[in-house]
């Protein structure tokens, strides 16, 4: 063919399925570090003024409103294609082995991406519900601020908010690296030192950012 | 040295198969691996039994003949080595050694440890070739070809395709293998008129061997004994993702 396809059909291939899978994971990573700076204004102590002001911005300004649909869509098609991989991760091979030291030859990061997007996934709809379908879908007479501080006192939900976000820095641990090297980024030596560097501070870092903010709720209850 | 060993025993592609135990005795530490299966066959051959199945060739390193899952790995407890390059010094004496078959869909167990490494092949024969005109000779050095480029070239040319990256593979994956072969041939100018066809071909074959998908876990690189690195599948994705978004100028 002489012309550039707009045929889709590569991304059905294990290959394609895998760029999809990088994409959608790298759209999802830059919307963490959205995400997280809204979110640190909760530290601040004016009452919620500001996070609320944030809030009312996020859920009103409609340029926000599109992107909110293709965040929406990159959550549904990175969720589908990861349990697409799942269901025919044992196609290749039927029969296992009897012994198989995978610890020898693999990071705990990538051998745990099942449990950590599984406990992510429930993460997101328990999130979801408590906040998106409170406020937005509900129409909740509570401010966000007050959503949040009557979620994170509760030490349960402030528990499981920190047991998710560990398993967030394993899945990002993996999955930061891999996105980039999916894309055929990783061209040398000094590109990959870089990227495993930055994939290994970013998945500490954001999703600490995350759990400090349950966690400093919490100590206020005090 | 004394081992107990625990082979898979499988007749043809038909039997199911099963583990059999066997004690071996007298093995020199510096005995390779296939040395200690050899001491094991003749002492089996003497007591009037059927011998273990197992490929093997140059016993050098070079002719990927061998491949043994040993201990829960490919080619045995040490990185980037061939099975017949593994030593029995490398265990402990009076170990017990579990032995499989490479475990893949696309490689059918024949007999034993003999494994149809053939699907490797076929993904070759959809794009490991070049477009040379018949005639005479070309002169030789008539492409320049950079140094770096070919150093990176040969690198990738490594592979011996023994199939450890899918053994080693928790999806059975032949990203590694495939990716050798196409950076290979994209390195050098004579690569560059098939690279886009070739890269759509190989990928297209791997899947309809049934190999699986390629999740980046880095084991096959561990386990590969001519150490094809992981950028070889950068090159590999970055190529199949142009080849499928660009025209192809040296399309019919």
């Amino acid at each position: 063919m002489k012309t550039a396809s707009l045929a889709v059909g590569w991304l059905h291939t294990t290959v394609g399925r895998k760029v999809i899978m990088a994409v959608t994971g790298l759209f999802l990573i830059t919307f963490l570090v959205v995400h997280l700076a809204g979110n640190l204004l909760l530290l601040r102590n004016d009452g919620g003024a500001a996070f609320n002001a944030y809030a009312e911005f996020m859920s009103t300004n409609p340029l926000i409103r599109i992107l909110e649909i293709a965040l929406f869509a990159g959550f549904i098609i990175h969720i589908y294609q990861g349990l697409y991989f799942i269901f025919r991760e044992r196609r290749g091979r039927p029969k296992g082995y009897a012994l198989n030291d995978a610890k020898a030859n693999t990071s705990l990061f990538s051998r745990t991406m099942r449990l950590s997007a599984l406990v992510i996934l429930v993460f997101l709809i328990v999130h979801l519900k408590h906040f998106f379908v409170e406020h937005r879908l509900l129409g909740s007479p509570m401010s966000m601020y007050e959503l949040c501080k009557l979620a994170f006192e509760n030490p349960y939900y402030s528990a499981f908010y920190v047991v998710s976000m560990v398993l967030l820095a394993f899945h990002l641990a993996h999955g930061f690296y891999s996105g980039f090297q999916t894309l055929g980024l990783i061209v040398n030596r000094r590109v990959e030192q870089i990227v495993r560097w930055g994939a290994a501070v970013f998945a500490f870092l954001v999703p600490l950012g995350f759990a400090i903010i349950p966690i400093y709720f919490l100590i206020k209850t005090l | 040295m004394r081992f107990t060993l625990r082979i898979w025993r499988q007749k043809n592609s038909q039997d199911e198969g099963r583990f059999e135990v066997y004690e071996v005795d007298g093995v020199p530490p510096n005995a390779s691996f296939l040395e200690m299966l050899d001491i094991l066959n003749e002492k089996l051959i003497k007591e009037g039994k059927e011998p273990v199945a197992f490929d093997h060739d140059c016993r050098e390193g070079i002719c990927g003949s061998c491949g043994l899952f040993i201990n829960g790995r490919a080619h045995g407890p040490l990185p980037n080595i061939t099975t017949c390059r593994l030593y029995m010094r490398h265990f402990k004496d009076g170990d017990t050694i579990t032995i499989e078959p490479f475990r893949a869909k696309p490689f059918p167990v024949i007999k034993d440890l003999v494994v149809d490494r053939s699907a490797l092949d076929r993904i070759i024969q959809k794009g490991g070739y070049i477009s040379v005109n018949t005639g005479s000779a070309p002169d030789a050095n008539s492409i320049p070809i950079p140094k770096p480029a070919a150093d990176r070239a040969f690198d990738y040319a490594t592979c011996i395709g023994c199939g450890a990256c899918v053994a080693a593979c928790k999806n059975a994956s032949a990203m590694l293998f495939t990716a050798a072969k196409v950076a290979h041939l994209a390195m050098l100018p004579q690569g560059q008129p098939e690279r886009r066809q070739r890269v759509k071909r190989m990928v297209a074959q791997m899947d309809l061997e049934g190999f699986g998908h390629c999740s980046n876990t880095g084991a096959c690189a561990v386990e590969c004994p001519a150490k094809i690195p992981l950028k070889a599948i950068a090159q590999l994705q970055r190529d199949y993702i142009w080849a499928n978004l660009t025209p192809d100028p040296h399309a019919p």
